[in-house]
């Protein structure tokens, strides 16, 4: 007599809580989903093609383009490239900065996912608390290289400008502020029995598949895979800093969650150990006048916060652009697991999930 | 003649815009609140420390444009609002702000009226109000609203199973549905009932913040899943309908649970004579001293807590919250037989 029917709705790409313009095709049973299918390309700006046109030192304000919360750490990964294609010897002192400045990113990177995440899930005071910490990183950021958002902040061989007089005693400072602060929203979410329901459970994904899907970064180590660029294939100063790699277990929301908040801390004291063992010395190694790297192709990944974050670039010796370049953006490869993860969940998980993957529309759609 | 109609006009006059402007300051209070609790200012540019920015807000809702989107039911989409609105201004009418005052060389009972079924009458009242928000969704003929209208009847009608129950327990021990003898009997049983009813007392919290769709049980409007809830099509004042309704009844659940668990407009501790020079405040103060306290803490809870899911909202309310309550009205009869029967 009655005729059931699936809902199919559209969430996105305006929607609050898609962080961007993500969309998402939901086939609903009444609040379960059935199915979703993820709809990308509503940022999408050529950032690929465009480099191809750009001489080498012109790309370096483009990667600041893609994942707009962690602009430091995509100059890293492209400068990182093409060093390695140019074979190029960095100076310690800047792969020391600009350890500090990856780590720096990554947790303004967290403090902005713990916001929108927690805010996602109806926890609206997270969200002014991690941001208020992030202006303090981004205060860093600006006095460091005089931009708050994309910084333009490295240059092939080195760094454009030395650090400030003074600036590493303010880090360390920012490092103590930050400390105590991340004990702050620990207890406003992690013990919290509605946050645990919201999160435990939710959305699992086992270390295998996980790597089948081409999850990196907190999404795969959620799901107990030991797998870290930082540690794995170590760049800029990492493998002289001591740091562990938090793993989860069970591979649902909370265990990405709780690898992120300990992140948090891991990033802190490698910038506690890099700030304080800053050696002196140049920040620019022997870089030709014109950057023309010798023909051959490379693939460089570093560890970006949302995961691992590579770039693959053609060489062909004559021009001074890149013959071909392309971006393994962990954004983009860690949507692949939304579908597979909301599946059978209902709709307030579906935000909750995007929430956890961390995506930047910028990285996907690039 | 003056005592039958024109008495009561006035205190309805009062109560009602009373009413409307603490609803709107509700607001304010909330804003403000919030702000606070995550280090922020909260409204500060109209006015001195934004107090007239509840003015502000009312008269920005009131010249924006009202849409009505093309596909919607017309006339149950203009209906909706003031299905929301209307049982949650009425209720007032048997809220006891306080006993009788002499005013003007005569005597005045500070409630509009006490009919001997007030609790039974603001039940039945304010789950009239669930009906607007249920044809907000319908008639919007939208597909994020129907869900959120789908969510707010299953919440409210799981809701108020409990709240009700709980509801019976404190009529079980006042002995009456009255709201003013619900006071009178904490006044002579010299105790405020949240003391003898304390289960009682959290239920009807927790189903309260169910009911008024209030954090962490916002789901009918969950911003962030729903895009808004029911009142995504709305705008202009019938938008402002809905949000004056909840506000309404949120300060109805804090006036209720004020009467019915913490002694309405009597001191604290009545029966202890040294704390009488307490009796310097009005009555009428206590009263709304106390329902401030409750209303403050719905928003702290706001500030602090993430939002229940759907199916954990339902689990709450059936498994856990109407076992409770039936539970403690169960203990309760049996506790008021055996203290009878000694």
């Amino acid at each position: 007599m009655f005729d059931t029917n699936e809902l199919v709705i559209n969430m996105g790409p305006q929607h609050p809580s898609t962080h961007g313009v993500l969309r998402v095709v939901l086939r609903l049973d009444g609040e379960k989903v059935v199915d979703a299918d993820v709809v990308i390309g509503y940022l999408h700006r050529g950032i690929e093609k465009l480099s191809e046109n750009r001489s080498w030192t012109q790309i370096i304000l483009l990667t600041d383009r893609m994942d707009y919360v962690a602009a430091a750490t995509n100059n890293v990964g492209y400068c990182e490239t093409v060093e390695k294609l140019m074979s190029l010897e960095v100076p310690r002192r800047a792969r020391y900065v600009r350890t500090i400045l990856c780590e720096l990113q990554r947790i303004a990177s967290h403090c902005l996912w713990v916001g929108t995440h927690a805010m996602d899930i109806g926890a609206m005071t997270v969200f002014l608390y991690a941001f208020r910490e992030r202006e303090l990183i981004l205060d860093l950021f600006e006095e460091f290289c005089g931009a708050r958002l994309t910084y333009n902040s490295m240059r092939i061989g080195g760094l454009p400008l030395d650090i400030p007089p003074g600036w590493d005693k303010k880090v360390l400072e920012f490092c103590t502020i930050m400390s105590s602060k991340i004990d702050e929203y620990e207890e406003l979410l992690t013990h919290n029995r509605i946050w645990l329901e919201r999160t435990k459970g939710v959305g699992i994904i086992a270390g295998p598949e996980a790597l089948a899907l081409g999850l990196s970064g907190p999404p795969l180590r959620g799901s107990g895979v030991a797998r870290d660029v930082r540690k794995d294939e170590p760049y800029a100063a990492y493998d002289e800093m001591a740091f562990d790699v938090p793993l989860g277990t069970a591979g649902d929301t909370y265990d990405r969650y709780l690898v992120r908040m300990e992140e948090f801390r891991q990033s802190l004291r490698i910038i506690r150990q890099a700030t304080e063992g800053i050696p002196e010395g140049p920040i620019v190694g022997k870089v030709p006048r014109l950057i023309k790297p010798p023909a051959g192709e490379t693939y460089h990944a570093i560890e970006s916060p949302k995961g691992e974050l590579g770039y693959f670039i053609v060489s062909d010796g004559k021009s001074t652009n890149p013959y071909r370049f392309r971006v393994r953006p962990p954004s983009f490869c860690n949507l692949q697991g939304l579908r597979r993860l909301v599946k059978g969940h209902l709709v307030a998980d579906v935000v909750a999930l995007i929430g956890s993957l961390d995506v930047v529309l910028g990285e996907v759609d690039r | 003649m003056i005592d039958a109609l024109l008495i009561p006009t006035i205190k309805i006059l009062i109560v009602l815009n009373a009413t409307l402007v603490a609803v709107s300051y509700m607001v304010l209070l909330e804003r403000k609140v919030i702000a606070w609790a995550q280090s922020r200012l909260g409204p500060m540019r109209v006015g001195p420390y934004g107090i007239l920015q509840p003015i502000a807000d009312a008269l920005k809702l009131m010249i924006k444009e009202d849409i009505t989107p093309v596909r919607a039911d017309k006339w149950v989409f203009t209906a909706a609002p003031i299905i929301t609105m209307v049982p949650a201004l009425i209720v007032y009418a048997v809220i006891p702000f306080g006993p009788e005052v002499s005013l003007f060389g005569r005597q005045v009972t500070l409630y509009i009226t006490d009919i001997n079924v007030g609790l039974l009458y603001i039940v039945s009242v304010a789950s009239i109000g669930v009906y607007g928000l249920i044809l907000a969704g319908y008639a919007s003929n939208s597909k994020y609203p129907l869900l959120a209208s789908l969510r707010a009847s299953a919440q409210l009608i799981s809701y108020e199973v409990a709240v009700t129950l709980t509801l019976v327990s404190v009529i079980m021990v006042a002995g009456s549905l009255s709201m003013v003898s619900i006071v009178r009997a904490q006044e002579s049983q010299q105790v405020w009932f949240a003391f003898i009813q304390p289960v009682a007392f959290v239920i009807f919290f927790i189903g309260g913040l169910a009911e008024t769709n209030r954090a962490p049980f916002d789901l009918p409007e969950a911003e962030q899943e729903l895009t808004g809830g029911f009142h995504t099509e709305y705008s202009g004042m019938r938008f402002a309908l809905f949000f004056l309704a909840e506000y309404a009844n949120i300060i109805v659940v804090s006036s209720v649970a004020t009467t019915l668990f913490l002694g309405g407009w009597l001191r604290p501790f009545p029966s202890w004579e040294w704390l009488s020079f307490l009796d310097i405040i009005p009555s009428w103060m206590w009263f709304l001293l106390k329902s401030f306290a409750f209303l403050y803490v719905f928003v702290w809870v706001r500030a602090t807590f993430p939002r229940y899911r759907y199916d954990q909202l339902m689990r709450l309310g059936w498994k856990v919250l109407i076992p409770l309550a039936i539970l403690n009205l169960v203990v309760t009869g049996i506790v008021k037989v055996l203290v009878g029967a000694s």
